[in-house]
């Protein structure tokens, strides 16, 4: 197996203002299961498709954003290794017991300079639903909502981000699959630990450990259409779609969930291999980069976050 | 639709709102139909579910109900003196705003017309 260390996405923790609105939105709309609640009111979610305990968590706060994304190791020993290259790194390292979530085993924990907290993790649990592994069907549990697939990347807001690269580069290795340089420095960056054009983004922003959107893997562009008509269908606030991204080429729409945080649903991207080389984009078409089709941004996209 | 009631955004206009709809849905129209004037930057729009902060307006007159919205952006104190985000309140009665977008935000609407430019 040539895939090891850090795999892909394990969970991203979303804080959110009203709960059963956020539970509705993300189950009955993106097309999520709840597995559980924990005793201290956290909600465990997952697509049909992923084997995994939960991908995303729903914690009740007074402000939206995210707490922690996580990545998924490909064995325990990995946890070890990378604690050290950290430690090593200059950035400190903590502890999450196993059990801290239902069905989850130890984490390690650190704060990026961005501003966000980054954990790691190998042992999950199952759960149901999951796919068969005994001549599998293409679904056990029929699709619904927008038929998300899986918990796909999440891209964050914050400063330092040439340090952020650095550290995911030297510390985590990761790759950089494409950047955006403005005439004031490096703007953006996708950052891939696996073969999908990007696992995490970062955006320099004035404000530490924002959030700017997580994003779920859907079927194909059929599917994003779909996803635009139950928008519209349930009133959800839209930012912009459907359309297509220049950079990783996935085919999207965004929009927000009831507690304002961003979220995407996209289809396709190319296949990333640890030797394709990075690729590079300048403020001249930047506009065609972030929305290949409109070829500007919309004034939400550099400054609405939570 | 029920009432209509006209909200005016001081210094540049008036829009026409009702008691089921967002407040700032019904600004967006406005804008839309050309009936805000003379804005410094374009009616700043964001989440339009309360958690990104950036549609803070002061209400100064008028009676309203409102949803939930994050403490990151109106406090206790600010919702008190009627500073809210206006997609997180409805009006009860004709209602007068102003806008009270944080310096940081209307820096970065500053910023982003210049890479459309760009682009």
């Amino acid at each position: 197996m040539a895939l090891s260390g850090i795999m892909r996405p394990a969970f991203a923790q979303i804080r959110v203002l009203d709960m059963p609105a956020a539970i509705e939105h993300y189950t009955k709309r993106i097309g999520l299961h709840q597995v559980c609640e924990g005793a201290d009111g956290r909600v465990y979610l997952k697509t049909a498709d992923e084997f995994d305990h939960h991908s995303i968590i729903l914690r009740r706060a007074d402000a939206a954003g995210i707490d922690l994304m996580a990545f998924k190791c490909l064995e325990e020993a990995d946890l070890d290794r990378y604690e050290k290259r950290i430690t090593e790194y200059g950035i400190a390292v903590d502890h999450v017991a196993a059990g801290e979530m239902p069905g989850i085993g130890r984490r390690i924990g650190f704060t990026i300079p961005s501003g966000h907290r980054i954990e790691l993790v190998a042992t999950s649990e199952m759960s149901e639903p999951k796919p068969r592994t005994h001549n599998p069907d293409v679904w056990d549990v029929e699709p619904h909502g927008m038929a998300a697939r899986r918990f796909d990347h999440a891209l964050l807001y914050g400063p330092d981000i040439e340090k952020v690269l650095d550290f995911f580069v030297e510390a985590l290795d990761f790759r950089l699959a494409e950047r955006v340089d403005m005439p004031d420095g490096l703007l953006a960056i996708w950052l891939t630990c696996g073969m999908k054009a990007h696992d995490i983004a970062f955006v320099k922003h004035q404000e530490p450990g924002k959030l700017h959107h997580i994003s779920f893997d859907l079927e194909n562009w059929q599917a994003v259409g779909h996803a635009a008509d139950i928008l519209t269908r349930y009133d959800i606030s839209i930012d912009i779609g459907p359309t297509r991204h220049g950079i990783t080429r996935g085919q999207t729409i965004y929009f927000f969930d009831p507690s304002g945080n961003r979220d995407e649903v996209f289809a396709g991207g190319y296949t990333y291999y640890p030797d394709l080389p990075t690729r590079t984009w300048d403020q001249t078409q930047i506009g065609k980069g972030i929305f290949y089709y409109e070829r500007q941004l919309n004034p939400a996209f550099l400054s609405v976050v939570t | 639709m029920g009432d209509r009631f006209s909200i005016t955004l001081e210094g540049h206009g008036v829009a026409s709102g009702y008691p089921n709809e967002r407040v700032l849905v019904a600004l967006e129209r406005a804008q839309g139909f050309g009936q805000l004037k003379n804005m410094p930057v374009k009616l700043p729009v964001g989440c339009r579910r309360g958690g990104c902060g950036v549609c803070r307006v002061r209400v100064t007159r008028g009676v309203y109900r409102s949803d939930p919205m994050s403490r990151a952006h109106v406090s206790a104190e600010d919702e008190a003196a009627g500073v809210l985000l206006s997609c997180c309140i409805y009006p009860l009665s004709e209602l007068s705003l102003r806008l009270e977008t944080t310096a940081a935000v209307k820096a970065k609407y500053r910023e982003t017309p210049a890479i459309e430019q760009g682009g």
